[in-house]
């Protein structure tokens, strides 16, 4: 079943009197359940992309549907609600709110939605990240991937169709880069989360099944990688 | 998104830089203590005032000849008569006159009043020494003289006047009794005067035209019974109307304390409220202060703000929050203002100023007030900021450092 459906998206970025288009016209289907990775130099349009699709950013044309529903065309508080109830982001640079503690901050992502056991259902996410013991920490008292960690729980909190990372290995050390990617691939496979990741690195991307190239705001190649052929063939077992 | 968690975010972030929050709370701090204060002092001018003006006596009617009209001792009579005005209790007729009074060497110029014997407790006069003019002193055209506190003084000094013989305009006068002092008021000082039998002013010291035996009165001071000033004002026009058979304009006025007390009343008011107005742009000042405070603060949380919209907030959660805060600071102050207003005008009651006394009336409208005012302060400061930061776009607010 497709979770996102993107056809013929264009977006054309206006810097005064200049255009400069960033997407020319993408084509994606993406199903539930799948880990995609995509991967581009930087200015290909990928981070465009995943904002259009996290509804951070709209596009200048085309069709895009999540679950089944048109997002094209929707209004500003819309498309927050959207995003309150059916996104998770993880961010590159964290971006955890200095002033909270890491539990207020996985709670931050049910603050926009009728949530309830809003403390609970916090502390759980940061338990499944390997956080349990970490709940009263600021962000400053964390490490890199402590931190990524959290916005992990946080984006997870509030059960998204669809996760979405955005480099998130990009500020980490290989170390903590690889754990991310485990409990990235972890999620996708134990909960059946949907996850998107962009990154330029081929190793993260290598962890993913499905390698999606960018260039010049085209998709060059969307193949399948050799871990999808792992857990098809394990899967077939 | 709930109010409560609203108020939890705005509280945690106005705490989280505590010198830039205290700085902006005292703007509004001093704006809401400054207007307490102020029209507390009002209040209190204007409070201070009813309650010399009731010192006259309560419930009183002047009536006064006008248009060459006079009022004499048969007209102070009949509105005594409980069947013309039922609604009049008592009248005191008077005359009042200028006089030289001397004591020894000593010799004053001091108003006179010729009255009854119920002129001093109409008038709310009480005598401290000896005794206030007798009936039987009126029918005797006696010479005697009670003689105002501040009249005592100015003549006696600390000596013991009773007993002792005054001349009156050239007349000898034995005093009989001194009366407490009431203080200055608006009508002027009552302390300064000397009270004679108003038939002794009459055919001894003033010696006007002879009205066939009856005594010309400058005022009849006239007591209604308990909140009948306003028929007793009625009867009282009627009845001497008919006695002058006034066919056009009236050859009297009837004024009563309560129009003395509403004119004043109104002027101290518009005191209040210009001191209010006064201490008020303070605190617009400090509205200000809290909207640069926020504007600043939305640049500094850009990121923030990127944050929140990524996380689902709407336009109208990050408007919230913002507005939130800023009332939240606003009300703080309000609160912490109200309490130094208080302590201020508790510090100001009873300072001398211009030889009398500040008195100050702290009420609950005007504290209530004050708040209201801040708090609108605070949310009228804080819509310009509050919809810079809800207009952000989520991308570039989170792109920002």
């Amino acid at each position: 079943m497709s979770i996102i459906e993107i056809s013929n998206l264009r977006k054309v970025y206006k810097l005064g009197s200049v255009q400069v288009p960033v997407l020319n016209g993408v084509n994606l289907t993406i199903n539930k359940g799948e880990m995609v990775s995509i991967m581009g130099a930087s200015g290909s349009g990928k981070s465009t992309l995943l904002n259009i699709i996290g509804c951070l950013d709209v596009p200048t044309s085309g069709e895009y549907c999540l679950e089944g529903e048109r997002i094209n065309g929707l209004n500003d508080d819309a498309l927050a609600s959207l995003r309150a109830s059916r996104i998770g982001f993880v961010f590159q640079n964290y971006n955890l709110l200095p002033r909270l503690n890491a539990v207020s901050n996985v709670e931050l992502a049910l603050l926009y939605k009728k949530s309830s056991d809003v403390r609970k259902r916090a502390m759980e996410a940061l338990d499944a990240v390997g956080l349990g013991h970490r709940y009263s920490h600021k962000p400053m008292e964390l490490s890199g991937g402590e931190q990524q960690r959290v916005a992990i729980a946080r984006a997870l909190v509030k059960n998204p169709a669809v996760l979405l990372a955005d480099e998130p290995t990009g500020a980490l050390d290989s170390r903590s880069s690889s754990e991310i990617m485990g409990i990235l691939q972890k999620l996708n496979r134990d909960k059946g989360l949907t996850v998107i990741l962009v990154t330029h690195e081929h190793d993260v991307a290598l962890h993913t099944q499905r390698m999606i190239s960018f260039s010049d705001g085209e998709i060059v190649n969307d193949s399948l990688t050799k871990n999808s052929m792992n857990l098809e063939h394990n899967g077939g077992q | 998104m709930k109010l409560v968690a609203l108020v939890h975010t705005a509280w945690s972030s106005i705490g989280s830089n505590r010198l830039r929050t205290t700085l902006t709370l005292l703007g509004i701090i001093i704006g809401v203590s400054a207007v307490i204060a102020l029209m507390s002092v009002g209040r209190g001018a204007q409070e201070s005032i009813t309650a010399r003006i009731e010192s006259l006596g309560t419930n009183l009617l002047f009536i006064r000849p006008s248009n060459d009209g006079v009022l004499t001792m048969a007209d102070a009579r009949a509105l005594s008569n409980s069947v013309f005005a039922p609604s009049i209790k008592n009248v005191a007729p008077e005359l009042q006159a200028s006089a030289v009074v001397v004591f020894g060497e000593n010799g004053r110029n001091i108003p006179l009043f010729g009255v009854t014997t119920g002129f001093a407790r109409i008038r709310n006069f009480i005598v401290s020494q000896g005794e206030f003019i007798s009936p039987a002193h009126v029918i005797g055209k006696n010479n005697v003289v009670v003689l105002g506190s501040r009249a005592k003084e100015n003549l006696f000094g600390t000596r013991t006047p009773l007993g002792s013989e005054v001349l009156i305009n050239g007349l000898p006068f034995t005093v009989i009794g001194v009366l407490e002092s009431k203080g200055a008021n608006t009508l002027g000082n009552e302390d300064n005067r000397v009270f004679i039998p108003i038939s002794t002013a009459h055919f001894k010291v003033v010696r006007n035209a002879d009205l066939n035996g009856d005594i010309p009165l400058t005022t009849i001071n006239a007591q209604a019974k308990t909140g009948l000033i306003e028929s007793a004002n009625k009867e009282a026009t009627t009845l001497l109307r008919l006695r002058h058979k006034v066919t056009e304009e009236d050859d009297f006025t009837v004024s009563s304390q309560q129009t003395v007390i509403d004119a004043l009343a109104e002027t101290t008011a518009t005191l209040t409220v210009f001191l209010g107005a006064v201490a008020g742009i303070s605190l617009i000042v400090g509205g200000i202060g809290i909207m640069n405070i926020m504007l600043v603060s939305v640049t500094e949380r850009t990121k923030e703000i990127g944050i929140r919209k990524a996380m689902g907030a709407s336009r109208r959660d990050i408007l919230s929050q913002f507005i939130i805060e800023a009332v939240l600071i606003s009300l703080v102050g309000g609160v912490l203002g109200v309490g130094l207003g208080v302590i201020a005008s508790n510090l100001l009651d009873g300072l001398p100023l211009a030889g009398t006394q500040i008195s100050t009336v702290i009420s609950a409208d005007i504290t209530i007030l004050a708040l209201v005012v801040s708090a609108a302060i605070g949310l009228f400061f804080g819509i310009y900021p509050a919809s810079r930061a809800s207009k952000l776009h989520p991308i570039d607010a989170l792109r920002s450092v």
